[in-house]
Formats: structure tokens, sequence, C-alpha cells
């Protein structure tokens, strides 16, 4: 239940803020700081926060829609290509 | 054909001639037209004229042969194609420009032109103080402001690319990015140019932010982009609509326009100005491969950083549990305590019971009748020798007082009757008991009797009795 929660928050961060958080993870564990419990939550933070990057970074996938509008004014998107 | 040069030159020259001489001096049609040619690139070798750009043909030599023309008058001109590249402004029909060049004839065909070496647009001055003016007026209304601009997405999940869905700029664009970062596209097709592009680029910024922010369609960034060309082909970019509308963008608005000398308006209402359509592709996102190495590279750094953090609480944990001592230890010097303890106790009882023992079995030995015997007799002696000594004492005593008054009584009898008998009486006492005899009856004849005088006792028998 928690685990899910904490997954579900963690789909919400933007890539560039779950890797500033990286970043400041290990910056903070290098420099030795807080007491070892918290240091524990950091690194399993760290560890589910990098997971989170490279799921995004794998996701990477170009896909070229191009959009038209309806007679209703509505807009909608076909894929397209642009080559040639 | 208009009426040439050639005709306006000869009657010069024969005016001249008429002068100094009554006979005109004869040329060949070559001679003159030599004279011609050399006065005229002499005379005209550096002109600025201006004129509205037609017949614009460009050759399959790769010259571009066109007129300038104004409302009475067409001048012939041709671009080498060499000059045509290097030219600021593509000439296109209708074009109003100012050319610089130099005249020369063409003597074939009895025919004059300019020889085209820039060309710039003829509006382009006031064009551009009326785009002055318009970038003032809407920096006024705080449109450029500084604070106005968003950050960009480090990484945008969708692309919003506002341009032409042909040519060489949306192409460029997907190429970049396909290298750099594969994203997700799409693509509002507007005309870039002409007369309803303003309103076409307008409407789509404008439709991409009208997008709900749940919309699968809606971008995180735009691009608005254009290739390069003169300043009237850039001019939809340069409209008040488009400003706007890229002004008050909620997406995170690039713009692309044009080469990188060229400035639009809509680059100071965009948060990012890219100098090309590629480049707005390269500001857009990072370099996949190297956030993923930034990624292993903190992924690394958080392993060893935990590992060492882990080590230096261990070595810090043997410490303290070093000088905590080991704990079967400290029971060991209990235990050893309390087995002391114990044995002392134990030893204790044994020795307290022995001692004890010894003593009630020298007590008890002690306690023998031979004891108590012998203080008996001892006492015994004791009562006997203080018995012998109470009755030597007594007897003492007893012969002393008897003595005493032995001596007391013979004093006192004697100094009772001694007295009288000096006086010249004699006590007579029986001679057997030698007690007074005080009454004559009591003696008989032929008794012995003392008879006592103060000085001295005789005996005396009765003789008669009276």
């Amino acid at each position: 239940m928690a685990e899910a929660q904490k997954n579900s928050d963690l789909e919400k961060i933007s890539f560039e803020d779950a890797l500033l958080e990286l970043e400041k993870i290990v910056r903070e564990l290098e420099a030795g700081q807080g007491d070892l419990e918290s240091s524990i939550t950091a690194y399993e933070k760290g560890v589910a926060l990098k997971q989170h990057c490279e799921t995004k970074l794998k996701a990477a996938q170009a896909k070229i829609e191009k959009i038209t509008l309806n007679e209703n004014g509505t807009v909608s998107a076909e894929e397209t290509s642009v080559d040639g | 054909m208009e009426k040439s040069l050639f005709d306006h030159v000869a009657e010069e020259e024969r005016k001249n001639t008429d002068s100094r001489a009554n006979a005109p001096q004869e040329f060949s049609v070559s001679q003159l037209s030599g004279m011609l040619k050399r006065r005229v690139e002499e005379e005209f070798g550096y002109v600025r004229v201006r004129g509205e750009l037609s017949r614009v043909t460009r050759a399959r030599s790769g010259h571009l042969y066109t007129a300038l023309k104004d409302e009475d008058a067409v001048l012939d001109s041709v671009c080498w194609k060499g000059t045509l590249s290097r030219l600021s402004v593509q000439p296109e029909e209708g074009l109003d420009v100012v050319c610089t060049g130099r005249l020369t004839t063409y003597p074939a065909r009895s025919n004059y032109q300019l020889v085209i070496e820039t060309m710039e647009l003829a509006g382009e001055g006031a064009l551009l103080k009326m785009l002055e003016e318009r970038r003032k007026k809407l920096a006024a209304e705080g449109l450029f402001d500084e604070n106005r601009k968003k950050p960009l997405p480090f990484l945008p999940e969708k692309i919003g690319i506002v341009t032409s869905p042909t040519g060489a700029v949306i192409r460029d664009i997907l190429h970049r990015l396909a290298e750099r970062f594969p994203r997700r596209v799409l693509l509002w097709p507007v005309m870039v140019q002409g007369q309803s592009a303003a309103a076409q680029v307008a409407a789509a910024i404008e439709g991409f932010n009208a997008l709900p922010e749940d919309s699968p369609l809606r971008p995180d960034l735009l691009i608005v982009a254009r290739g390069g060309g003169s300043l009237e082909d850039l001019m939809p970019f340069n409209e008040e609509i488009v400003v706007r509308a890229a002004a008050s963008s909620k997406i995170p608005l690039i713009s692309a326009v044009g080469h990188e000398t060229d400035t639009t308006l809509i680059d100071y209402a965009a948060d990012l100005r890219a100098p090309t359509p590629t480049a707005a592709a390269e500001k857009a996102v990072p370099v996949r491969s190297q956030i993923a190495a930034q990624i292993r590279d903190q992924e690394n750094r958080l392993i060893l950083a935990m590992q060492n953090r882990l080590q230096r609480h261990k070595q810090a944990l043997d410490g303290l549990g070093r000088g905590l001592g080991q704990p079967a230890r400290l029971v060991e010097t209990a235990v050893q305590r309390l087995d002391q303890a114990a044995l002392r106790l134990e030893m204790g009882l044994k020795n307290w019971l022995a001692q004890r023992g010894a003593r009630l079995r020298e007590s008890a030995a002690r306690l023998t009748p031979a004891a108590l015997r012998a203080r008996i007799a001892h006492d015994g002696r004791q009562v006997k020798n203080l018995a012998e000594r109470l009755e030597t004492a007594a007897r003492r005593k007893a012969e002393n007082d008897a003595r005493r008054l032995q001596n007391t009584a013979a004093l006192l009898e004697t100094l009772s009757f001694k007295k009288i008998l000096a006086r010249g009486f004699v006590l007579v006492t029986d001679g057997k008991s030698g007690k007074p005899v005080k009454e004559a009856a009591k003696i008989s004849e032929g008794d012995f009797v003392g008879l006592q005088f103060h000085d001295g006792n005789v005996s005396a028998i009765i003789k008669a009795k009276e």
C-alpha cells in the first residue's frame, strides 16, 4: 500500500526534478549528513528516483502527429511522416 | 522596343561635330557602338537605382535577367550567377528594390543594361522603422518583459511545432530531435508566408494553449519555426497577432524564425529565441546519452556513498563494541565471584561448625566428674580448713575469754579479800575443794584447811571444834 503510494508520487515528478533530487541525495550521502536511519531512507529514495529516470529515458520514442482542426472546432491528431 | 539610347547619343554626337565641321565624321556601326559603350561605362560605372523588379528570369546558365521599372521607364538588368548568390534579397517579381551596379551596353542588340552588384529592398528602411516603432509599442505594454519569460522544461514529453508541414525546417527539427532525444511531436501545420500566415501561426499558438491541461495532445513546449527569407517573407512573424499570441502562451515557447542574423518581433516575445530551427531542437531537449551517463554516474556515487557510510558505521560500531567489552566476560567475572562467594559461604559454614564442634568437644571434655570432684575436694578442703580455723579461732577466743574472766575474777577475788586479809584476817578454804569455808559448821575436827594470809598460805588441821 505504502509502496504503491510512493510509486504514484514518483510518477508525478518531472524528469528534471527527479534528477535534481537524485543529485541532491547523492551529495548529502557523500557529505555524510543525517543519521543512518534517514540515510537508508534517502538511499532507497535515490534508487527509486534513478529507476524513474531510467524508465523515462527508455520511454524516449519519436512519434510525429499532425494536428487537424475539425469542423466543430475541436482538435485531433493523426500520425504522420514528414520524410521526403 | 523603346526608343534606343543610340538615337539620342547619335544626335548628340552629330550636334558636336556640326559645331566643329560641316561634314560629319563617318563611323562604322561597331566603332560607334564601341565609343558609346566606353562612354556609357565611364559615365555610369557605379550607379544606384531604385525600381520595381519585373520579368524576373533565371537562365539555364544560372544568370538572372530582369528589368527595373517605374511608371515611365524600364531598365534592362542582369545579375551574374556569382553575384546572385551573394544578394541579401531574393529577387522576386514586383519587389521594390534599390540596386547598385554599372551600366553597360550590349552592342549586338543595340541595347544597354544595368549589371547588378547589390540589391536591397527599397522599402526596407521604412519597414524597419515601422517594425521598430511596433517593437517599442509592444515592449511598453510589457509583452517582452523578462519576468514574463517561462523556464523551458528540462525534458519535455510532447513538443508542439508550429511551422510548414513541408520543407527543410520541420525535417531539420525532427532529425535533430531524433539524434538528441526522440520525443512525441505534434505538428500544427501553417503557412509561413503570405497573407494568411500570421493569422494561422497565431491561431496555432492559441490552439495549442487552448487544449485542456489533461489533454493528451497538449504539448509542454512549443517551437514556432520558419526558414530563412527576406524581410517581407518573415513579416508574418512581426505581426502583432503573432507576437501577442506568443507572449500570452502559457506553454513555454521557442522561436526560430529565419537565419541567425534575422530578428523578428516574435523573438522578443518568445521565452527563448533560437537562431535556427535546428538550434531550436537543441534547446528543446537534452542529449539522451549524456543524461543516461549522468544517471549512471549518480547511481554509482549513490551506491558508493552508501557503502562508505555503512562501512563507517560498522567501524564505529566495532569500536564501540570493543569499548563495551564482551558480555560473556562480564558474566564470567560475576560467575567467578559468585562461585567464590558460594565456596566461601560453604567453607565458612563448615569452619564455623567445625570450630563450634571443637569448642563443644573441648568444653564437653572439660565437663568431667573428676573436675567436679577436684573442685568439690578443693572446696571441701577449703571448708575443712575454714572450719578448723573457725574452731581454732573460736577455741582461742573462748580460752582467751575464759582466761580473761578467770583472771579478772581471780583478780577481783584477790583484790577484794586480800585487802581484808592484810588487815589481819585469814581466809579459810577447804583443803580439798579449795573453796572458802565460811561457816564453822562446815568444818569438822581433823579437816585439812587452808589458811590464807595476806602474805601466803598455810595448811592447818582443825584441832577442835568449839
